[in-house]
């Protein structure tokens, strides 16, 4: 039996904002029933920018529900950008702490979440970012890295309690110690002088005329820099890019390497509608 | 809050009149029974009418009858022997449903070099017997398979078995730990060469099973030591489990008619009612034969850790093949080779009753058990109200 604390139980057997928000403004669906939990997460954005209300449906176990019903807790009356500040590790706080192994419960509620706060801004929703590593559990490379990186992980079994992945036949584990390894080298090299954000866009700006405009107007694309917020680099596809169904992979493999190489390791390329 | 336990197959009440004859040995009766002095005799004559009660439960005769630690040690046992005496035997043929006494020692012994076979089952939970009869060859050590499924209750037609493997001169393995005092047996007559029970699951205490060895049956021990168990295990003999042990075989014979007319009524109306309130579940394994006192439910649409800690606010003790009460992530593996759907195995909950369930908690659990489904459900995001056709959730 697990050992849950009171504050877990307590969500658990009387759950706050089950349901479905009527009128939701933004929605986000994480987890699926083959896996063991899903979370669909609706809220209702006000005019003012700040939650109105949150609701949720969750299949899962005693602590999916209770992260499920803390998140809408701690979501109502936020602002967006109160919102987007919410860790998992909040809402495993919130509760006064989980089993470890039981920690991916708290990030599906981050990733539902995140799901629903780019649902609101009007971005497609992503189909998949980066490349599957446990098959078991469909788990990409992209989400086990941001596990790592936020939650500092250091093992294969601690990967697995937060993002589940290697739980399954195990084949993958491998794949997330070199993972592990590969955050733990760029985390190394940033520990020099941070950049300023005026100096991260230019170099930004740079790299892209330099080193991968040339290469993509070759094959008749072309790419523009949107806006640069934190080490997120939006940009939209021009030309032969913007109608291939490949450019997802071309600016997540290919940009994204660059950039991560020539400016800054933690840079996450996103595409932005036209 | 009253304690209403159906989790018989994960473990028993101590019957009282078990308890009552193990007192003696854990107060005045501590004599060795390998001493000289008849202090010490006594204890080994009490010992040795344990034996023959156990002995008796299985058609046996007491020398055949090995006590030891618990039904993984008497799995162990059983298979280590097989390959140490069996030459240079390295192949063993399981099934994908054993307990993990089994499974995980057979895994172990994958990287040691042996070869594992392990059958498959169908739909059902039934063991493919082509698929069995085609795994025996001239390198088999041992066939281990268990006879009466922890999960499901599916029972397996070991008898069968055992002759297709005797005509090949394979020794043959049974783990009956669910099976005894729920099913006859009589060993005089089978071709099982070697069976496992333990202690827990019949109403003695924990710490304490049987490897019945067939006479004539090469034996290599699995715990070295002393002469004790006739030099089969040693260690000095856990006296007051052991005439628990026999006291508990004695009541399991006297009581197989009950639980196959009283308690196997009392799961059919639980396992009817349950069905019949709850929409959308299935029974897993319900179409094979199956032990009078088990039944695995599968509810779709909510997840198996969350009934289970719903149900213990009412004090209901049941079981779940949900990966989050596994232990692990994903869910059970009985479940899993029998091919339920994911969506299915997670929602799984097994009830298993005794002969000391009452109809009053049946009707307790009937009463408790469809409201929590409803709650769960209310919630679930692959749940659409008034049962119409659902959302896939794959």
């Amino acid at each position: 039996m697990w050992e849950y604390t009171d504050k877990v139980k307590e969500h658990f057997l009387n759950p706050r904002n089950a349901g479905e928000v009527k009128d939701a403004n933004a929605v986000g669906e994480v987890g699926s029933m083959a896996c063991g939990d899903a979370l669909k997460l609706t809220l209702k954005v006000g005019d003012n920018g700040k939650i109105e209300d949150a609701k949720f449906q969750t299949f899962g176990c005693a602590s999916a529900i209770a992260s499920a019903s803390a998140l809408t807790e701690m979501l109502k009356g936020k602002s967006l950008q109160e919102a987007e500040r919410i860790t998992n590790q909040d809402i495993a706080d919130y509760l006064g702490g989980l089993p470890k192994e039981k920690m991916h419960c708290s990030v599906l509620g981050r990733q539902a979440l995140e799901s629903a706060l780019s649902n609101y801004r009007g971005e497609a929703p992503k189909e998949q970012e980066g490349k599957i590593v446990c098959e078991c559990f469909g788990v990409t490379d992209r989400e086990i890295e941001k596990a790592i990186r936020e939650n500092n992980l250091t093992s294969v079994e601690e990967v697995t309690n937060y993002t589940k992945a290697g739980g399954g036949c195990e084949s993958c584990h491998d794949a997330i110690r070199e993972l592990i390894a590969r955050v733990r080298q760029e985390e190394a090299p940033a520990k020099r002088p941070k950049l300023t954000n005026i100096q991260k866009i230019r170099m930004i700006e740079e790299t892209l005329e330099r080193e991968i405009r040339p290469s993509l107007q070759q094959d008749g694309g072309d790419i523009e820099l949107v806006d640069v917020i934190g080490n997120r680099v939006l940009v939209a596809s021009r030309g032969a890019c913007a109608v291939c169904k490949a450019s997802e992979l071309t600016l997540t493999h290919f940009v994204e390497a660059k950039l991560r190489e020539m400016v800054w390791p933690e840079l996450v390329v996103e595409e932005v509608p036209k | 809050m009253k304690t209403i336990y159906m989790d018989n197959n994960a473990t028993t009440r101590v019957a009282p009149e078990v308890l009552e004859t193990m007192l003696p040995f854990l107060t005045d009766l501590y004599g060795n029974p390998s001493s000289a002095y008849s202090f010490g005799g006594r204890v080994a004559r009490n010992i040795r009418e344990s034996r023959e009660q156990a002995s008796a439960l299985l058609g046996a005769s007491p020398e055949e009858i090995i006590f030891t630690s618990c039904g993984s040690e008497s799995d162990n046992t059983a298979i280590m022997s097989a390959l140490n005496t069996g030459k240079d035997k390295a192949h063993i043929v399981t099934t994908r449903v054993e307990h993990p006494a089994v499974k995980v020692l057979c895994n172990e012994l994958v990287k040691r070099g042996c070869r594992v076979t392990e059958v498959p089952v169908d739909r059902k939970g039934e063991l493919d017997m082509d698929r069995y009869k085609e795994s025996l060859t001239s390198d088999t050590a041992i066939v281990s398979i268990m006879w009466a499924n922890n999960e499901t209750g599916v029972i397996f037609p070991v008898e069968e078995a055992a002759q297709l493997a005797r005509s090949r001169g394979i020794l043959f393995h049974t783990d009956a730990v669910q099976a005894v005092g729920k099913i006859p047996i009589d060993l005089q007559q089978s071709a099982i060469d070697m069976l496992s029970i333990s202690g827990h699951k019949l109403h003695a205490p924990k710490g304490i099973g049987v490897l019945y060895v067939r006479k004539g049956t090469k034996f290599s021990p699995f715990l070295i030591g002393g002469h004790q168990e006739r030099g089969r295990r040693g260690g000095t003999e856990n006296t007051a489990s052991i005439i628990g042990l026999g006291k508990a075989c004695e009541l399991a014979a006297d009581r197989m008619d009950e639980e196959n007319t009283r308690v196997k009524s009392l799961r059919d109306r639980l396992e009817r009612e349950l069905l019949n309130r709850i929409p959308h579940s299935r029974v897993n394994g319900g179409g094979a034969p199956r032990l009078p006192n088990t039944t695995n439910i599968s509810f779709e649409f909510v997840e198996g850790e969350a009934i289970l800690l719903r149900m213990d606010e009412f004090g209901i003790c049941a079981s779940s093949g949900s990966a989050c009460t596994s232990g692990s992530l994903q869910p059970s593996h009985v479940l899993r080779a029998m091919g339920v759907p994911f969506t299915m195995a997670h929602g799984s909950v097994r009830l298993s009753l005794s002969v000391y369930n009452t109809d009053e908690e049946v009707d307790e659990v009937i009463d408790k058990l469809p409201p929590i489904i409803e709650k769960l459900r209310a919630f679930s995001p692959f749940w659409k109200p008034e049962g119409q056709a659902c959302a896939s959730g794959t």
